[in-house]
């Protein structure tokens, strides 16, 4: 076994980390040329030391990226939304502008609970009930929101009935289209269709009905 | 390297995760290599290596891009691997891989093709051989010597990554040789 001095073992690891003096060399050098423990036990630990050294890196396994990115906690969802609306400021605007054109729809659907009819001359309205009597002749579209229509007398136009429920008699002559409305998507197909034939009143939409 | 990553860093701040991406991929063979080699077990190895970078994600915020980010994640997979090897000592003479099983056979694949059978034997087995004798150092040696030889880092960066003296690194490189080369005998 070794019986040298710690001083020597000391300069040794200094040696191997790089870490010695030149005279401290020259002094380990010295030293180990005459004493074959101390050279053994310098040999060995070089051959540790390079044996470390060529250790094999061994790379990740395949799909190490993925997986780390697969257990990473979610983002935030308002920053996933801010960088979405940073990346698609056009969608993201025609979105706002639909959603914000549907929820005034929609209201509109909701809160119009109160009865309404057009005004024609010859129409009988007696509480929620609009009747068209027998023997009349209604001239114009006849729409009742929220109410009830008998038709026992003609029609010469449309007849359209938002939320309410219609009756028409053997008598009843219509010479429009008759159209029930009561659901949103309705509400809304019809509503889209009043805009539109509003700004384009030649529009055919009627004849494609 | 650090303009790249802390340009990475910042994007990861703001909210972009996918920023991160780029520094796994970065870093990723390196801290898994690390981990394998102070757990000596590959599924344990990719775990911790996984949640080293997991953590670093969540503590992305308290990383101080004064320094280094390798440093800092070699902190974070270093103490996780510690706690691991603290976690499993009861079991550990049932876990500890011996020479000829998990990873090593990998080495012979690698070396076969322009070596002769015997020097493949010897090769493997010496390779076997460190990586057992690593694994049987206590854990503060063999952090030090993984991340002294196995990674090549300086003596300063490893005091930086233990957040130890550099006096007591170097004191536990010294002795982790002396307990290899005791451990290994004659070899």
């Amino acid at each position: 076994m070794n019986t040298c001095s710690e001083q020597i073992v000391h300069y040794m690891h200094a040696y191997l980390d790089g870490d010695i003096t030149p005279e401290d060399e020259q002094k380990l050098m010295k030293h180990i040329k005459d004493c074959p423990a101390c050279d053994e036990l310098m040999e060995s630990m070089s051959d540790i030391t390079l044996m470390l050294e060529n250790v094999n890196p061994v790379p990740a396994p395949e799909g190490f990226v993925s997986n780390v990115m697969k257990r990473l906690p979610k983002e935030k969802s308002q920053r996933g939304i801010q960088r979405w609306l940073r990346t698609h400021p056009l969608i993201a605007a025609a979105a706002l502008f639909f959603v914000l054109m549907s929820v005034s729809v929609f209201a509109d659907f909701g809160n119009t609970q109160q009865f309404s009819v057009t005004k024609q001359p010859n129409l009988i309205i007696e509480g929620q009930t609009v009747l068209v009597p027998e023997g009349e002749t209604v001239i114009g579209d006849v729409i009742v929101e929220n109410g009830e229509l008998r038709v026992e007398g003609e029609v010469n136009g449309n007849i359209i009935v938002i939320n309410g429920s219609k009756y028409m008699a053997s008598t009843a002559i219509v010479t429009g289209n008759i159209e029930e409305i009561d659901k949103a998507f309705d509400w809304l197909w019809y509503k889209m269709k009043s805009v539109i034939k509003s700004v384009l009143p030649s529009s055919d939409l009627k004849e494609e009905e | 390297m650090d303009d790249l990553i802390n340009k990475r860093i910042n994007e990861v701040l703001k909210g972009n995760q996918d920023a991160f991406e780029e520094i796994v991929t970065l870093f990723q063979h390196r801290l898994y290599h690390v981990c394998f080699r102070m757990l000596n077990n590959r599924q344990e190895a990719e775990d911790i290596a996984q949640e080293a970078f997991v953590r670093a994600y969540i503590n992305i915020h308290t990383f101080d891009q004064k320094r280094k980010f390798s440093t800092w994640i070699f902190r974070i997979a270093t103490n996780l691997c510690i706690d691991q090897i603290r976690k499993k000592k009861p079991d550990y003479s049932l876990d500890a891989n011996v020479p000829g099983t998990d990873g090593l056979t990998m080495y012979s694949q690698i070396v076969a093709d322009d070596m002769l059978p015997e020097d493949v034997v010897e090769q493997m087995e010496t390779h076997e051989r460190i990586q057992y004798e690593i694994s049987q150092l206590s854990d503060k040696y063999r952090s030090v010597i993984i991340l002294r030889y196995i990674e090549e880092l300086p003596l300063q960066e490893i005091a930086d990554i233990l957040g130890l003296p550099l006096g007591t690194v170097k004191t536990r490189v010294h002795r982790g040789r002396a307990a290899l080369r005791k451990q290994m005998g004659n070899l």
